[in-house]
């Protein structure tokens, strides 16, 4: 019985709880492009590099109030600089849509040619960070670390199976669900957001209606910097920020949105979740898992596991794939809001 | 009294022009209705009086007032409403939060307009909460139809509204039109039913090769035994 419990702790431990950050900072930055595909109508590849500046300036920030005595006592102090951080995204956002995206917009190119230049975007935003903050590996978090150590919980309740919590993972989910919160209220309730949906679901009826573009656009940007700055500052509180790191969370932020269907909010949350889920239960060795539940005779002598952790982008891609082989519009129906 | 008025509308798409020296008016509280063959131009004119796409050569006035220049989404704000033939739906909105759309611009209150329009149309109320994009042909029309209304036209302009629905629902709109025309709004409305649209058009245009071909009230047209050999089947 005892071996029961250890299993379901060992995969809360190193599955479940993982799985679920991971996924919320997915889930987030999948909405971002959600929204730029929705209302933009293009593929946003710099969005990594957005989320990636987010990140920086939230470090910046930091770092300036850690030398002047300012902090939050338990909480990162990351959380009071997340504002200004944000501030700085979406100004960074609006730049780059005034001087990049709205020319394209204006002259109605096609998605590609967008796309393409939003891979310039990237590049430029990535010489950006690395002139600003170098490519090193960068921990910003202080604080307190644990909310319950692994030690901890074996006293606490006897079992052999540690179960730690970071407070970066709690705080994660906290603002995730918040944030989500916050955008499908404003996407269902409020007029501005109505006319945001309406604008993606039919752009000329939207203009007869006398929804102003340009406003929509706007208020776009706006959602899409805070997503982004949120989702890079959260992964780089949890799993510490290297500038590089951010480059490759573009295929797995990619896959979840259009497993999801791209261009649909639920979509991208729910592709958050499965791609990270994926992601970690495929990579992780099964063995101690087995060696609880089994008897003696059948315990496993390899390691249980499906793929290396080396390959876990490649399980993102896989899925990517079959998603668009079998169901190119995703779970839920994309391309509006 | 508002009219829209179109003097010597010439426009395409880029290419050859599709209407030629075209002008007619439309005053509020009337129906006017054109009818033509296909590929006449009768959509290229509702746009080009919308600005939808420029004009090579005419004027618009709208109260006298010239709006040649002036941006479609403005010449909604003036009160000339259009709903297209085709995607004249927000499918994946809810049938009220599409009239509410279609009330966007407005600061008063709204949900009075939306109570008539459901008054209008009895069948809306029913489905208020449902996707547009679950409804039948002739619902969605009714949707279309009260989007415009939102806006509270002075001059509402109907492309093709009673496109591929059954006769009865038809007959319906067709009472629904007139209904709304009598409240003083002024219609312009493209037709492929040319009979009936002319039974109960104050005054028509007969459209062939992008040119008035004839004018008249819809009377005067349903009787001229040249249109009715042409376009009404005798």
């Amino acid at each position: 019985m005892i071996d029961i419990f250890n299993a379901i702790v060992l995969l809360t431990n190193f599955i479940f709880i993982p799985a679920i950050t991971y996924g919320s900072q997915l889930a987030l930055g999948a909405l971002g492009i959600t929204f730029i595909y929705g209302i933009l109508r293009f593929a946003n590849f710099s969005h990594g590099e957005f989320m990636s500046f987010g990140a920086m300036s939230c470090i910046l920030v930091t770092w300036f109030f850690q030398s002047n005595n300012i902090n939050l006592g338990y909480l990162p102090t990351a959380l009071l600089a997340l504002p200004f951080a944000i501030l700085s995204t979406i100004i960074l956002s609006l730049l780059f849509n005034k001087f990049v995206f709205s020319y394209y917009r204006i002259q109605r190119s096609a998605p590609v040619v967008i796309a393409m230049a939003s891979i310039g975007v990237m590049f430029v935003i990535n010489a950006i960070i690395r002139i600003v903050i170098g490519p090193n590996d960068i921990k910003f978090f202080d604080g307190q670390k644990f909310i319950i150590k692994a030690k901890q919980f074996k006293n606490m309740t006897g079992l052999s199976e540690g179960l730690a919590l970071k407070s970066t993972q709690v705080i994660t989910v906290f603002i995730t669900i918040f944030l989500l919160f916050l955008v499908f209220w404003f996407l269902q309730k409020t007029k501005t957001g109505k006319s945001m949906r309406a604008f993606s679901d039919n752009e000329d009826l939207a203009l007869l209606s006398g929804i102003n573009p340009s406003k929509v656009v706007f208020i776009t940007w706006l959602i899409v910097g805070t997503l982004a700055c949120v989702a890079g500052t959260l992964y780089g509180l949890d799993k510490g920020y290297k500038p590089f790191t951010y480059l490759g969370l573009v295929l797995p932020i990619f896959a979840a949105a259009i497993v999801g269907g791209i261009g649909n909010p639920i979509g991208a949350v729910v592709g958050g979740y499965t791609i990270a889920f994926s992601e970690i239960m495929i990579t992780y060795a099964y063995k101690k898992f087995f060696k609880y539940l089994l008897p003696e005779s059948l315990e496993p002598t390899g390691m249980i596991q499906l793929l290396s952790t080396d390959y876990k982008f490649a399980v993102s891609f896989t899925i990517l794939v079959i998603v668009l082989l079998v169901r190119p519009s995703g779970i839920f129906k994309g391309r509006t809001l | 009294m508002s009219s829209l008025v179109g003097k010597s509308l010439t426009a395409g798409y880029g290419g050859a022009d599709i209407i030629n020296n075209i002008s007619l008016i439309i005053n509020e509280g009337e129906i006017a209705v054109i009818v033509g063959p296909n590929g006449a131009g009768k959509s290229t004119v509702m746009k080009s009086l919308l600005g939808m796409l420029s004009l090579t050569e005419g004027t618009v006035f709208f109260s006298n007032k010239e709006i040649t220049k002036m941006l479609p989404q403005d010449r909604v704000k003036l009160g000339i409403a259009f709903v297209p033939q085709n995607q004249n739906v927000f499918t994946g909105m809810t049938v009220e939060e599409n009239l509410e759309m279609g009330g966007f611009l407005r600061q008063d209150n709204i949900f009075e307009t939306i109570e008539e329009i459901y008054h209008l149309f009895p069948v809306l109320k029913e489905k208020r909460h449902q996707h547009v994009g679950e409804l039948s042909g002739g619902q969605r029309q009714q949707v279309a139809f009260g989007r415009a209304l939102m806006t509270k036209p002075k001059i509402l302009m109907l492309d093709e509204p009673t496109a591929g629905v059954s006769p009865i629902v038809m007959d319906e709109l067709f009472s629904r039109i007139i209904e709304v025309g009598k409240t003083g709004v002024g219609i312009l409305m493209v037709e492929q039913n040319a009979k009936q649209a002319l039974a109960i058009a104050d005054r028509g245009y007969v459209l062939v090769n992008g040119k008035n071909n004839r004018e008249g009230t819809g009377k005067d047209l349903l009787n001229n035994p040249e249109v009715r050999k042409s376009f009404l089947g005798g």
